[in-house]
């Protein structure tokens, strides 16, 4: 069993973990159902990249990350908009410029850099009270885009019908993708850039499973990105692994299950 | 004289470097029913989006009830898309799809009020059985009336329909015809229907509008729907068997 000096430790890393799993799992459910999941992958690796930034600066890198982020969804919405060009495409090109960068910007700080490790894979013990208060202003913003719940449902479901009710769906894009943005950096340093898309998808993808409605769906998601995390880092203590793993084999081992009972015909 | 439901003068719209629509004119009553034809690549969707106000012209003036479209309150109008445009596989009800025709957003909760007035609106289009089914499990033919009746869950003025009857059997789509046709009669709405059905729209619509990017013509369908006008438009007026033919040996 974990010591208390360890679960002292780990108290910052499990609240930390449980409020990015309420907010990525809330933003899951649009993630999956618009089919952004390659978004989410491009951000985390345009986020490595504010992230490298921050280190070469030496500064805090999440304060770098987040602008870096936000500006490169904000260009990716703005070219696919504006060119034509398949979303998957202009991701493809903004994910690796902004890759490209974060090598260059980690090549030119000379020596080591432990914090690149630790966005790439996840680490309970670099998380700060910092960390903890910049996940719970995400959680008390994203309550305040609950209002906005039913219209990007609306326009998840019919994008052109909801264009002739007027809503503003472009705006609505960038103002869901940004939220992205912020989920990703915020979670970077519990899950790791290399596992975030899994932990954006994942809740969502089991919740949708077992779900009639898109309500379900929320509730469900957001029941899983609560609780997986919490039982992901406890599991993480005993063979003393970085904890982003173990919280996507927790989501991955309930996405099996929910596969299971689907297949059974149990919720049709 | 009351003002045209519709009035479109001279309008041209410019998609990059090609020209969907040029210097396009018509008028059409209060009370109309307007069937669009043409072929692929007529323009009829940009004219479409010109009416609902997602387009805007280059060139030339429309107008809704005297309204630029853009400005219409969107409870006058009930849009029927095409079902390629939804997403099949979302997690809603066929109720909740009706309810999003009052609250113009997906419902969290269905309030009783709301709830009364869909499962009304789903009855007149024959399919209040369906209210609880999930959106994923409705065939072709339910998922129109599902969407009929999220149009005239607000009584709309106008209302605007793409290509209705496309994927449905012959049943259905005369099922289809009738609703609306009863709807218009009881509401007095101007219908505007973009389809391919030229025997549909001769029976059920006033007008036919012919295009081909421009206007082929407009008027009364019997009026529109002459052999050199269809062999100008489309290269073609109706079916001809180009050969003698016998049905196989059993």
């Amino acid at each position: 069993m974990p010591d208390s000096f360890t679960w002292e430790i780990m108290g910052l890393g499990f609240v930390a973990a449980i409020l990015v799993g309420f907010v990525a799992s809330y933003f899951g459910v649009f993630i999956v159902q618009r089919r952004m999941a390659f978004l989410g992958s491009g951000l985390a690796h345009a986020a490595f990249g504010g992230v490298a930034l921050g280190i070469l600066l030496d500064t805090q890198p999440l304060f770098v990350a987040l602008p870096f982020t936000i500006s490169v969804a904000i260009a990716i919405i703005w070219v696919r908009d504006h060119t034509g060009l398949a979303e998957d495409t202009v991701i493809g090109v903004m994910f690796s410029v902004a890759m490209a960068l974060g090598v260059v910007f980690l090549f030119l700080k000379e020596g080591f850099s432990g914090d690149a490790y630790t966005y790439l894979f996840g680490s309970v013990l670099a998380v700060s009270m910092t960390d903890v208060v910049l996940a719970g202003c995400m959680v008390a913003a994203t309550l305040c885009t609950f209002p906005l719940w039913g219209a990007w449902a609306y326009a998840t479901f019919d994008r052109d019908l909801a264009r002739t009710d007027r809503l503003r769906v472009v705006w609505h894009d960038y103002v869901l993708a940004c939220a992205m943005s912020i989920v990703i950096v915020v979670s970077m340093k519990i899950v790791g850039m290399v596992l975030i898309a899994a932990f954006l998808v994942l809740p969502a993808a089991t919740a949708r499973m077992l779900s009639q409605s898109f309500r379900q769906m929320t509730l469900i998601s957001i029941a899983i990105g609560v609780t997986t995390p919490a039982i992901g880092m406890y599991l993480s203590l005993f063979p003393d692994l970085p904890p982003g793993a173990p919280i996507i084999l927790v989501q991955s081992a309930m996405f099996v299950a929910a596969l299971v009972v689907r297949k059974q015909g149990m919720i049709k | 004289m009351s003002a045209p439901a519709i009035r479109v003068q001279r309008v041209s719209v410019r998609l990059g470097d090609y020209e969907a629509l040029r210097g396009v004119s018509f008028e059409a009553p209060e009370g109309a029913f307007v069937a669009v034809i043409g072929p692929n690549g007529a323009g009829k969707t940009t004219l479409l989006n010109v009416l609902l106000g997602l387009q805007r012209p280059d060139q030339g003036v429309v107008e809704v009830f005297g309204m630029d479209p853009a400005k219409l309150p969107p409870d006058t109008l009930g849009y029927i898309p095409q079902l390629k445009t939804l997403d099949r596989s979302f997690p809603g009800l066929a109720i909740e799809l009706v309810v999003t025709g009052r609250r113009r957003s997906w419902p969290w909760r269905i309030s009783a009020a709301d709830r009364a007035a869909a499962l009304h609106a789903l009855e007149l289009t024959g399919v209040a059985r369906l209210a609880s089914r999930p959106i994923a499990r409705l065939s072709g033919g339910e998922l129109q009336r599902v969407y009929l009746a999220r149009s005239l869950v607000r009584n709309p003025k106008l209302l605007v329909l793409d290509e209705p009857g496309a994927g449905m059997d012959i049943g259905a789509e005369a099922e289809m015809y009738h609703l609306i046709d009863h709807y218009q009669t009881a509401s007095k709405a101007t219908v505007l229907m973009i389809t391919h059905d030229w025997e549909g729209a001769r029976v059920h619509a006033t007008h036919v509008l012919l295009m081909d990017r421009g206007l082929a013509a407009f008027g009364a369908p019997a009026e529109v729907a002459r052999e050199d006008r269809l062999l100008n438009v489309f290269g073609y007026a109706g079916h001809q068997a180009s050969t003698h033919r016998t049905p196989p040996d059993a």
